[in-house]
């Protein structure tokens, strides 16, 4: 394995051995590591000392299941915090098959953007040409047909303006811009360095080998078997049949899906853009459309769909649980075909659809649109596209657009907007948003499993009792997970059986050598996260950080009509502040 | 008699046409009800259910149905 170092400012591409410190890292330990190593934490997140990193996971490019996931680590423009987003894409297998443990990206460029190739044994620099300025549908299709059988990443149109709501795009098995490592902003580092696509050409390359290769086995058939038979991931499973908007009627049922900007949290027009609905209209328009899409090859969840329009011909892939809540409940619109026209602007653009529709929820608020206006939220992503003064206040998010519209219910946390997901009435995931060192984040500690979805036990969502220690068990669990390369859904059947948690463990020590017992995953997730809360620290954030927006402390949400009572001094255990 | 409105989720729609659709099924069941008890009325074999939610909270199969609650109920369900 070797580290890529880009130098923007001398246009080239380093190759370095990894120092022995890292060897055992990968995925988020690794990002996360390199960014407190390599980046002085007070500068400017689209400065040039700032740096992008992007690496595959621990097991990915291997015969793991669902493994393929690649984690991209910066200071976050949106947080101004530490970030760490990782994305489910063939394109990560390719990294991993290329030898390549991260690529660093560093300095920047005034001379234009630039593409990066790489390959087997090659890795160069060449002007990014007509495809910048595009969106990325576009520029992914003349990809396509001049690499075929590469990989993309690239940043878009958003990043390019630096707006912070942009992300990373990686292509799907077909090559769809419909990939992202979509939180934080990380797309405008990328665009900062000067960067604006990344070919990833796996031709002459094979799958890596666990260099214990009986641990391994046995650990890739424990873990497999988990998958297959959890009923939530086996094939004909929920995430298989419905995706993972199945959830919308569980949390609508909950009392617990932010509606109209986190106003209430039940949405009357939550059938309508259900997963089962999703499904339905699939099944009616056949076509290009499909429910039980893969991200990449060799998984079999398989929650992924395409999403058609009337005639049956492809509008976008795809409509994950969030983008359809944010750009769906949060703003008050029951349209499917509205939501999806939405995410395909979003792929297109190359901005994160929950930052997306949690910024329309709150220029709702202001008054800019009413809630439900779905031809008026379309018309807000055109603001974006053209640039205009509106769209770079909205492109900057939804803590940035409340300050600028004088809103007051503002949902966010570390500046990043929260998930779907209220934390009124799912304590445990609300405690999860305001202490992860990334900003309120819904992967970073998944405790609605126990508290919602009675998976790894039972919880009472409206219950605070062992919310914080619950909290960070799942965030130190989660972190450890983001390393190995993992889909996080895997989470799911390692909860409930046990030998699949085991084989998870088995294969990582298989391939990076390492020695990790059951104990050690929370353990060593903890010390990832310290890594992350010490580069806060420095960047000058404290526990006035981990707090929640204020109106949720004293506006009572409805089915429950709860507010936010957990004591500050629970959330400041987390972080041992 | 209570009256309840009951809700379907994912697979377990297809078990009752009515309790599957959107607005889910108001249903007239005896006094001292339970969730179980629904089960058997509403068709859904055993083994399918993961959960149900009343009036918006999770409750034990024992649960007692009251007049007017709300029951939605699910198979396990995942996403996130």
């Amino acid at each position: 394995m070797k580290f890529l170092r880009v130098k923007m400012d001398e246009l080239k591409v380093y190759t370095e051995e990894v120092p022995e410190k890292y060897q055992k890292l990968a995925g988020r330990a690794l990002t996360s590591r390199l960014i407190c190593d390599e980046v002085p934490a007070t500068c400017h997140p689209l400065g040039p000392k700032a740096k992008l990193f992007i690496a595959p996971g621990a097991v990915t490019g291997t015969s793991a299941p669902s493994s393929a996931r690649v984690s991209v680590g910066g200071k976050s423009p949106l947080t101004w915090g530490i970030k760490e987003a990782n994305a489910g894409t063939p394109v990560a297998q390719y990294l991993a098959r290329l030898g390549i443990k991260a690529l660093i990206i560093e300095g920047e460029t005034k001379d234009g953007y630039w593409t990066l190739k790489v390959s087997k044994d090659a890795a160069k620099l060449e002007p990014a040409g007509d495809l910048v300025g595009k969106g990325l549908y576009e520029a992914y299709h003349a990809l396509k047909e001049r690499y075929p059988g590469a990989g993309f990443i690239a940043c878009g149109p958003a990043a390019e303006r630096k707006l912070s709501m942009s992300g990373v795009c990686f292509s799907d098995t077909d090559g769809r811009p419909s990939r992202y490592s979509g939180r934080g902003g990380l797309g405008a580092v990328m665009a900062a360095k000067g960067i604006k696509f990344i070919v990833v050409d796996p031709a002459w390359t094979s799958p890596v080998v666990a260099e214990n290769r009986e641990l391994f086995k046995t650990g890739q058939a424990k873990l497999a078997d988990a998958i297959l038979t959890h009923p939530l991931s086996k094939p004909g499973g929920t995430l298989n049949t419905y995706g993972t908007a199945a959830l919308i009627n569980a949390l609508n049922e909950a009392g617990g899906l932010p509606t109209r900007n986190f106003r209430t949290g039940r949405f009357e027009g939550a059938a309508k853009i259900s997963g089962e609905r999703m499904a339905e209209v699939v099944k009616e328009r056949g076509g290009a459309g499909m429910m039980g899409q893969g991200c990449h090859p060799g998984c079999t969840i398989k929650c992924s769909n395409v999403y058609p329009k009337p005639d049956g011909t492809e509008l976008v892939s795809c409509i994950e649980y969030e983008s359809d809540w944010a750009l769906g409940a949060n703003c008050g619109i029951d349209d499917l075909d509205a939501i999806a026209e939405m995410v395909w602007h979003c792929n297109d653009l190359g901005i994160d659809t929950i930052e997306a529709g949690v910024t329309i929820g709150v220029a709702m608020e202001a008054g800019l649109l009413q809630f439900g206006d779905a031809a008026g939220a379309l018309a807000l992503f055109e603001e974006i596209r053209k640039g205009s003064a509106l769209g770079h206040i909205l492109g900057q998010g939804a803590a940035f657009t409340g300050r600028a519209f004088g809103v007051v219910r503002v949902p966010t946390v570390k500046g990043q907007g929260m998930p779907a997901y209220e934390p009124r009435a799912v304590k445990g995931i609300g405690i999860t948003y305001i202490t992860s060192p990334m900003g309120a984040d819904h992967t970073a500690g998944y405790t609605t499993a126990p508290e919602i979805l009675s998976v790894g036990g039972k919880a009472d969502p409206l219950s605070n009792e062992g919310k914080a220690d619950l909290s960070k068990a799942f965030q130190d669990t989660t972190a450890f997970i983001d390393m190995t390369g993992y889909c996080l859904f895997i989470a799911f059947p390692i909860l409930d059986i046990a030998s699949g948690f085991e084989g998870m463990v088995e294969t990582v020590n298989a391939v990076l050598g390492t020695n990790f017992t059951g104990a050690d995953v929370a353990k060593f997730g903890g010390e990832i996260m310290s890594w992350e809360r010490g580069f806060n620290r420095a960047a000058g954030m404290t526990s006035a950080h981990d707090r929640p927006p204020e109106f949720m402390r004293y506006e009572p949400l409805p089915p429950h009509n709860t507010v936010w009572d957990v004591p500050d001094e629970e959330l400041d255990k987390i972080a041992g502040n | 008699m209570v009256q309840v409105r009951v809700y379907l989720y994912a697979t377990l729609r297809a078990f009752n046409a009515a309790a599957g659709g959107d607005t889910g099924a108001e249903m007239e069941v005896p006094d001292g009800t339970s969730i179980a008890d629904l089960y058997g009325l509403l068709g859904i074999p055993e083994g399918h259910v993961k959960q149900a939610f009343v009036n918006g909270r999770r409750q034990d199969p024992d649960y007692v149905l009251r007049d007017g609650d709300r029951v939605g109920v699910f198979p396990p369900i995942g996403g996130g």
